[in-house]
């Protein structure tokens, strides 16, 4: 009986992986497919890529807000950490772009991650809101500092960035969220990552139970500030240019609004809501002017009766939803036996 | 002799750091909310200072207590539509911290909708003049600032500390379980703490429009982040602290200003919020407490 | 209703997905029919609107004018202008340009701020569009490729001039710089500014930044204050209009008395300083491409159908907006076809006479035209006089 169990369930997650894992391969190969053959116009192409890499910065701050269960109002500063490591890099190295990009993304990735660390140490000993103030303030830091740094352009920005054609920049986006995806759901998973959801459901309980909070706590903002630096460097190299003073507070909370309307917690809200958040306003042309003033509604709403989000921490996963319809199915077909 | 103006101009200015740093101070002093929309509260108070000078043509008093029950009645209302559910039901931190981004969101984006973003200038509401003091010309507009600042704050001394309702705010600071059960209606003081702090803060509005007679709908953005730092500074939940770190904050920005590098001052002013937090995270005059488990 | 709710996410999910396969409609060199296709991009939403609407009012009543009062370009094909909201940001404007291209625009009128139209001009270098910008003044903007031009003075350019005007026409022997350091505008000017001055044997008493932008410092009293110590004969402030207005009140509060100095960025300063203040900008004098004062009859005629058009004032904004889309369409007409070498090739020997007087070309496509140096008198701007570095400087 025991056994069988263990093996059912074996089955059942290498049927799990097995069907992700297909299903992802098809969309992204659909996409690369779509992209090449420029059956999708210069503006689709362009979305799917900004779809990146807002999901590659959504879930990276769920990993912390969501995850860690703590509020972090300066992600937008990692991000502009990696915009500037990438972009200097491409631009300096004199390698050729193909491969001077992966580097570049990397040391991106990597610098933003040594940022968080020397910010995460002090930080991270506060708790709740003084944490996210301070974050705030890093942030904002960050902004003010790249803003006078002449040699990496003062106020003008860092521009003259070498461009990648959108296929390539599609193929690096997209693989790279894929892995972070991957990366988010088997951290989850883990024993790390089980440590961390344990800080968020009572830190202090975790703490007695011999939880290093601080350890883990830092090892989750490291890993947000990993990845936020990689999106920042795809970014840079997206748009051409860096521009510091639109890597503030405010793109701070905009990210926090995908993951919130997401649900904090959940991976594929955080997925779902960064891609409608950004494909939506492109829909609607008049939605602009009142875009933020829905969100901080929606925002107000959520948060009344709905704390954790839309989502909450649920999971859409497609296997789950195929055993649904088939247990419906049979359920129904079993009443009508039973009729 | 230019230093002593400059610690002047620093006093001008955190002087209504002051009168802002009080109602953030108050409201976490009563529910340990970070209410950060109250710096939007000062561009409410400034868009009132514009549509009764400016689109209506009133004099200056209707100005005054217009701007103050505008805002007192935005806080109030602020606190009844967003937070009360929060508060009442003990939400977590975090779910209340978003809920104030939203609110500062939401207010910002309202008032962009109904008077563009374009600034819109608002005319000098007393005097522009300088005064000659010893060979040192001295502007009116920074000694009116200091003086509203100084007589708020005795006001507001006497309010906590010599009437009912304020020994009620306190008791509901302490220990809100508590004072609700000596009989005291402790939603009725969380509203008034609002409206309160939300009036000071368009005395601020005021004294904002004076000094820099322009006004726009993010003009609260950076300006209430800093009142807070400075609520920080002084120490969270006391009312001379938040004076004191409105003081000394705006000094200190001005310092840097002129000595140091007026592009940097904006990461000196954050540094200052990162240094307090680290080093005496209670602040110059706030006790701290202890997390209860 | 839980179930209900997940399988409705599900679907929103699925439906995101193919979303941007839908209206697959590639469709490519638009202009072959009746219409041409001009591309605009411009900040309509954000913190920078208003500056982005101004250019897009003025270049809509141009495209009218052409269309109706001059029958059209090209043997009588209409103007289609097409233009997209940017918000102020580098990453929406390259997104936006993508779908002008999407729309099968011939040439870009835009973008209105420098740091967007940097970007988006670096995408069009790669795609050779013709693109015109009214108000990108940042210096290296048009560096990045053949295709791309401005109507606007470029910032050194207006840094120079004020310098030069400062010692020749005002006698001035000091000066003092404050500007926005966030700005790219600002310090461009600024810098150029600093470095004529002293060329020119001026001592440069202080050269003081702040951080502006919209969430900004607004306190400019301890800058203000050191300047006031040195008591320089001209304070230059090359900033824009609201940030201007600001500092000029202040600074006559402080007690400075030096004669203020600003760039064009100056235009619209009146209507951001109340009647009460406006002694602060007495004495005041900025250079701008054109004046709102002068007697010419198209620019009144213009200003005065913008005015009742969209119930405010026009300004330089908008008076470049509207140059603009007439370069642009002289030059496809010239063109003769809407082919991009032939428009690029027609734009570089523009000899257009608008409301900003006449504007050509130089090798590196930047405009080529006098400055106009401007005063206030009341509640109302005054012209003073022409002036440009050359004819002011005695060689």
């Amino acid at each position: 009986m025991g056994v069988d169990k263990t093996q059912n369930r074996k089955k059942k997650t290498a049927l799990v992986y097995g069907v992700n894992f297909l299903l992802t391969a098809l969309l992204f190969l659909l996409f690369t497919v779509l992209i090449s053959s420029g059956s999708l116009s210069r503006l689709q192409s362009n979305l799917v890529i900004l779809v990146c890499i807002n999901v590659l910065m959504a879930v990276s701050l769920n990993l912390v807000t969501g995850v860690l269960g703590q509020l972090v109002l300066g992600h937008a500063g990692f991000m502009l950490v990696g915009a500037y490591t990438a972009a200097l890099f491409t631009k300096s190295s004199g390698l050729p772009l193909e491969v001077a990009l992966p580097i570049g993304l990397l040391l991106a990735g990597l610098v933003a991650a040594v940022f968080s660390v020397v910010i995460g140490i002090p930080a991270l000993r506060l708790r709740g809101d003084y944490l996210a103030i301070i974050t705030l303030g890093f942030g904002e830091i960050i902004r003010v500092v790249a803003n006078n740094l002449d040699f990496i352009g003062g106020a003008q920005g860092l521009s003259g960035i070498p461009s990648p054609d959108k296929l390539t920049l599609f193929l690096y986006s997209s693989v790279l969220v894929i892995l972070a995806v991957f990366l988010m759901f088997t951290f989850g998973r883990s024993r790390h990552g089980r440590a961390v959801i344990s800080i968020r459901e009572d830190e202090i309980a975790a703490e007695s139970s011999g939880v290093n909070t601080t350890y883990y706590k830092l090892m989750a903002f490291v890993l947000a500030a990993f990845l936020a630096g990689i999106a920042g460097g795809l970014y840079a190299h997206h748009v051409g240019m860096v521009d510091p003073s639109k890597y503030d507070f405010n793109r701070s909370v905009e990210f926090l609004i995908m993951v919130v309307l997401g649900g904090m917690g959940s991976i594929t809200g955080s997925i779902i809501s960064a891609t409608v958040l950004t494909i939506l306003p492109q829909m609607l042309t008049d939605f602009d002017r009142y875009r933020m003033l829905i969100y901080s509604i929606i925002l107000i709403v959520v948060m009344l009766f709905r704390p954790t989000g839309l989502l909450g921490r649920y999971e859409i996963s497609v296997t789950g939803l195929a055993g649904k319809l088939r247990d419906r199915i049979k359920g129904r077909s079993r009443k009508k036996e039973e009729v | 002799m230019s230093f002593i103006s400059q610690v002047l101009n620093g006093l001008g200015l955190g002087s209504i750091y002051a009168l802002v740093a009080l109602g953030y101070s108050m409201v976490y002093g009563i529910v340990q909310l970070i209410n950060f929309a109250h710096g939007d509260i000062i561009m409410v108070g400034g868009y009132m200072v514009y549509l009764v000078l400016v689109v209506l043509g009133l004099p200056l008093w209707v100005a005054v207590l217009v701007s103050i029950l505008v805002c007192a009645a935005v806080g109030i209302l602020m606190e009844k539509l967003a937070y009360h559910r929060l508060l009442t039901k003990g939400s977590p931190r975090i779910s209340l911290l978003i809920t104030a981004i939203g609110v500062s969101i939401f207010l910002q984006n309202a008032f962009m909708l109904m008077f563009n973003s374009d600034p819109k200038s608002v005319p000098t509401l007393i005097t522009r003049e300088t005064l000659d003091l010893a060979g040192q010309s001295i502007s009116i507009t920074t000694l009116i600032n200091i003086a509203v600042s100084v007589v708020m704050m005795v006001l507001l001394y006497l309010l906590v500390n010599r009437t009912k309702v304020g020994k009620a705010m306190q008791a509901t600071s302490e220990d809100a379980g508590a004072a609700k059960l000596m009989g005291i209606n402790t939603n009725r003081i969380i509203t008034l703490t609002f409206a309160v702090g939300s009036a000071l803060a368009a005395v601020g509005a005021l004294l904002y429009c004076n000094a820099y007679p322009q006004i726009s709908p993010t003009m609260g953005n950076l300006f209430g982040l800093k009142a807070f730092v400075a609520a920080v500074l002084g120490g969270i939940g006391s009312i001379p602290g938040a004076m004191i770190g409105g003081y000394l904050l705006g000094v200190a920005e001005i310092l840097t200003k002129a000595y140091i590098s007026s592009d940097f001052t904006d990461a000196v002013v954050f540094g200052i919020l990162i240094v307090v937090l680290m080093v005496k995270p209670a602040g110059i005059m706030g006790k701290y407490r202890k997390e209860k488990v | 209703m839980k179930k209900a709710k997940r399988i409705l996410s599900v679907a929103l999910a699925a439906a995101l997905m193919t979303m941007p396969l839908a209206g697959c409609n590639n469709n490519g060199g638009g202009s072959s029919g009746d219409v041409i296709k001009i591309g605009g991009l411009a900040p309509l939403t954000g913190e920078v609107a208003q500056y982005g609407t101004a250019v897009d009012n003025a270049i809509k009543m141009a495209v009218e004018k052409i269309n109706e009062e001059q029958g059209g370009i090209l043997g009588g094909k209409k103007i289609e202008y097409i233009c997209y909201d940017e918000k102020g940001d580098s990453s929406e404007a390259v997104t936006m340009y993508e779908r002008l291209l999407d729309e099968g625009v011939v040439a870009l009128i835009g973008d209105v701020t420098s740091k967007p139209c940097k970007a988006v001009a670096q995408k069009a270098a790669a795609d050779n569009l013709p693109m015109l910008t009214p108000t990108g003044t940042q210096e290296d903007i048009t560096d990045v490729g053949e295709n791309v031009f401005r109507t606007c003075f470029i910032d050194p350019y207006q840094g120079e001039l004020m310098a030069t005007y400062a010692k020749e026409k005002l006698g001035a022997t000091s000066a003092a710089i404050l500007y926005d350091n966030a700005d790219t505008y600002s310090s461009g000017i600024a810098d150029a500014f600093e470095a004529a001055a002293k060329e020119l044997g001026m001592t440069v008493t202080n050269k003081e930044g702040y951080q502006g932008g919209s969430s900004g410092s607004k306190d400019f009293n301890a800058q203000l204050t050191k300047i006031k110590a040195n008591n320089p004969d001209v304070l230059m402030l090359p900033v824009y209009y609201s940030d201007a207005a600001l500092i000029a009140v202040q600074a006559q509060a402080q007690g400075i008395t030096s004669t203020l100095l600003g760039a064009d960025g100056w235009d619209g300063v009146i209507e951001k300083i109340d009647a009460s203040n406006l002694s602060a900008v007495a004495n005041a004098r900025f250079c701008s491409q054109y004046s709102a004062s002068s007697t010419d009859p198209e620019l009144q005629a213009f200003l005065k159908e913008y005015k009742e058009r969209y119930g405010m004032d026009a300004n330089m904004f908008a008076v470049l907006g509207y140059d603009s889309m007439f370069i642009m369409a002289d030059a496809i007409d010239r063109a003769g076809s809407t082919d991009a070498e032939a428009i690029i090739a027609a734009l570089k020997t523009t000899n257009y006479k608008g409301l900003t007087g006449t504007t050509t070309f130089d090798s590196k496509r930047n405009p080529v035209r006098e400055a106009l140096i401007t005063g206030f008198e009341g509640d109302s701007y005054k012209f003073i006089e022409n002036f440009s570095i050359t004819t002011g400087a005695e060689e």
